[in-house]
């Protein structure tokens, strides 16, 4: 992080370094000249402590694990050349599975946490139990822990023999992952519609506009444009908990690295299945991370969203 | 058109907690006429406004829009609200929207009218609020004075019976103060009934066919512009314009 501001001051220094800017004749004085050289010198030097100390840190890691008494069995065991080749296509095949997952239940997650988070904010007698309802449901489903959840689900639901109900540990395991997700994205969307100033409700109103109207179109979509970073994220979590649903046996991506551990008895599956999860999240973290800082720098600089 | 009033104010009495906000307070305002509030931070100017616009409601006495009771609990608020436009000091505008859809969305979505006719009167609007190239901007683009101009053109957008305006320079810098209030002026030429809270006394004066004075929620004194500021009666209101002047500002 500190490598990248210092990169980025050092980009300053160097657009600064074309010093004529203005066209008006200016002749740069020998005070700016040797202050922008030192700041270079000095811009310089913490690029080069960085990358030193990145090296250090990163040749005694390297010698500490390979010199532990275990490093020679554990390599055999996780790190294996020919498992993780076996392992990769396989692998592969079952991500395509939780990438859909993601895809439908992110968009289900969506819709139902944006549901429950109105029915939170509704006024009037008539919808106490609506309100009742989406509070009770949000309380219960953030605290109870999703591996827990899908067990009653993918388990449990199958175990009563309903007729016409799915037993498909895909269908169950998505249904587990989305009822979940809602509550906590609910939350999010609650926390944005609260975080619009009372104010824009009553310009709204004094316009004639109904509280749904003015719901609609004043407070929703400044409270969704506010919440894209930590809904984000939630997706970005999503996305990893996916993996959760091989618990019922569906072949993802988990399920079918846990296929040649159980025969191979060795370990290397699981680490590629772990690489690719991070691969795949790696993209949206960032996509969230450019999200976040431009909506930073806009309030910065004094507007808002 | 007949000389009833449009807004009429019998005993109001609003309270928040505690604190009496509004004691007591009479009010009428007739027909293209401008009334303007003035008085202390606190007096009530505002709760008075937001009371008439049903944003706050009141604790006894009742309010009348063009005869109606519209602090019946039995009235439909949003039909008053339609009819009685409101400019706040913080302008209020809609970030996320451009000018032009924060002009239009009542006309459309509250009295049907099409993008097309919505359209066009607020350009006209705004051509003639001098904002003509204003229509595309979002509002963080747009200086104070600006802002609140196109907050002017969202609230006659409506055609509203009663526009109220509630210190609507207090968040101005002072070079731009001229160009919002050279905008109410032309409103009184056009014949719009106002009622201005506000704490520029020149203007008050120049502009306002009725002057209320408040202090601690009661109108304490009220007359032509003329008289209020001219010879004031009471001595509370003598020496808040005292202030006032020795402040500069009057």
């Amino acid at each position: 992080m500190t490598v990248a501001k210092e990169e980025s001051g050092r980009e300053d220094a160097d657009n600064k370094g074309d010093m004529s800017g203005g066209g008006d004749g200016y002749v740069p004085s020998q005070r700016r000249i040797d202050r922008e050289a030192f700041k270079r010198a000095r811009t310089r030097r913490a690029t080069a402590i960085a990358a030193l100390s990145t090296l250090v840190t990163g040749v005694v890691l390297y010698l500490v694990v390979v010199n532990a008494p275990g490093w020679p069995r554990t390599k055999e065991t996780f790190f294996n050349g020919q498992y993780a080749r076996e392992a990769f296509p396989k692998v592969l095949e079952g991500l395509w599975l939780n990438v859909r997952l993601l895809l439908i239940c992110g968009v289900a997650v969506l819709v139902l946490g944006m549901l429950i988070a109105i029915a939170r904010t509704l006024r009037g007698p008539v919808f106490f139990p609506l309100r009742a309802l989406a509070a009770a449901y949000t309380d219960f489903f953030r605290g109870l822990p999703l591996i827990i959840n899908l067990m009653i689900v993918v388990l449990g639901v199958p175990a009563l023999r309903l007729q016409g109900v799915t037993v498909d540990p895909v269908l169950l395991g998505g249904t587990a992952l989305t009822l979940t997700y809602s509550a906590y994205v609910a939350e999010v969307f609650r926390a944005g519609i609260e975080s619009v100033h009372p104010s824009q409700r009553a310009a709204a109103r004094s316009l004639g506009l109904t509280n749904r109207q003015a719901l609609r179109h004043v407070v929703l979509p400044q409270a969704v444009r506010r919440q894209v970073p930590p809904l984000l994220n939630d997706l970005v979590s999503l996305q990893k908990d996916t993996g959760l649903v091989s618990i019922g046996g569906a072949i993802d991506a988990v399920r079918a690295a846990d296929i040649i551990v159980g025969r191979s008895l060795n370990y290397t599956p699981y680490i590629v299945a772990g690489l690719v999860f991070v691969a795949l999240t790696i993209p949206m973290t960032r996509f969230t991370d450019w999200v976040t800082a431009r909506m930073d720098r806009r309030r910065a600089q004094g507007g808002s969203i | 058109m007949s000389d009833a009033p449009v807004l009429r104010m019998e005993s109001v009495r609003k309270t928040f907690g505690d604190s009496v906000v509004l004691r007591d307070v009479d009010l009428e305002v007739a027909p293209h006429t401008v009334t303007a509030l003035i008085g202390a931070s606190g007096s009530g100017k505002s709760t008075l406004l937001r009371c008439a616009n049903l944003l706050e409601e009141i604790d006894d006495g009742a309010i009348w829009l063009d005869g109606e009771e519209i602090t019946d609990p039995r009235a439909d608020q949003d039909a008053v609200r339609r009819r009685i436009g409101v400019v706040f000091q913080a302008y209020n505008l809609f970030p996320h929207m451009t000018v032009l859809d924060n002009i239009t969305l009542a006309p459309r979505r509250v009295h049907g009218a099409s993008r097309a006719e919505a359209e066009e009167r607020a350009r006209e609007l705004l051509e003639r609020l001098g904002l003509g190239g204003k229509a595309g901007e979002y509002p963080d683009r747009l200086s104070g004075g600006q802002q609140q101009r196109v907050a002017i053109v969202r609230a006659l957008a409506v055609r509203p019976r009663l526009l109220l305006f509630d210190e609507i320079t207090a968040a101005l810098d002072p070079e731009l103060v001229g160009e919002v209030l050279a905008v109410v002026r032309g409103l009184k030429d056009d014949g719009m009934t106002m009622v201005l809270a506000t704490h520029e006394m020149g203007f008050a004066r120049d502009v306002a066919d009725q002057v209320c004075f408040l202090d601690s929620g009661v109108v304490l004194e009220r007359g032509t512009a003329e008289q209020l500021f001219g010879d004031p009666q009471q001595e509370r209101t003598q020496r808040f314009l005292r202030r006032i002047v020795e402040a500069g500002r009057l």
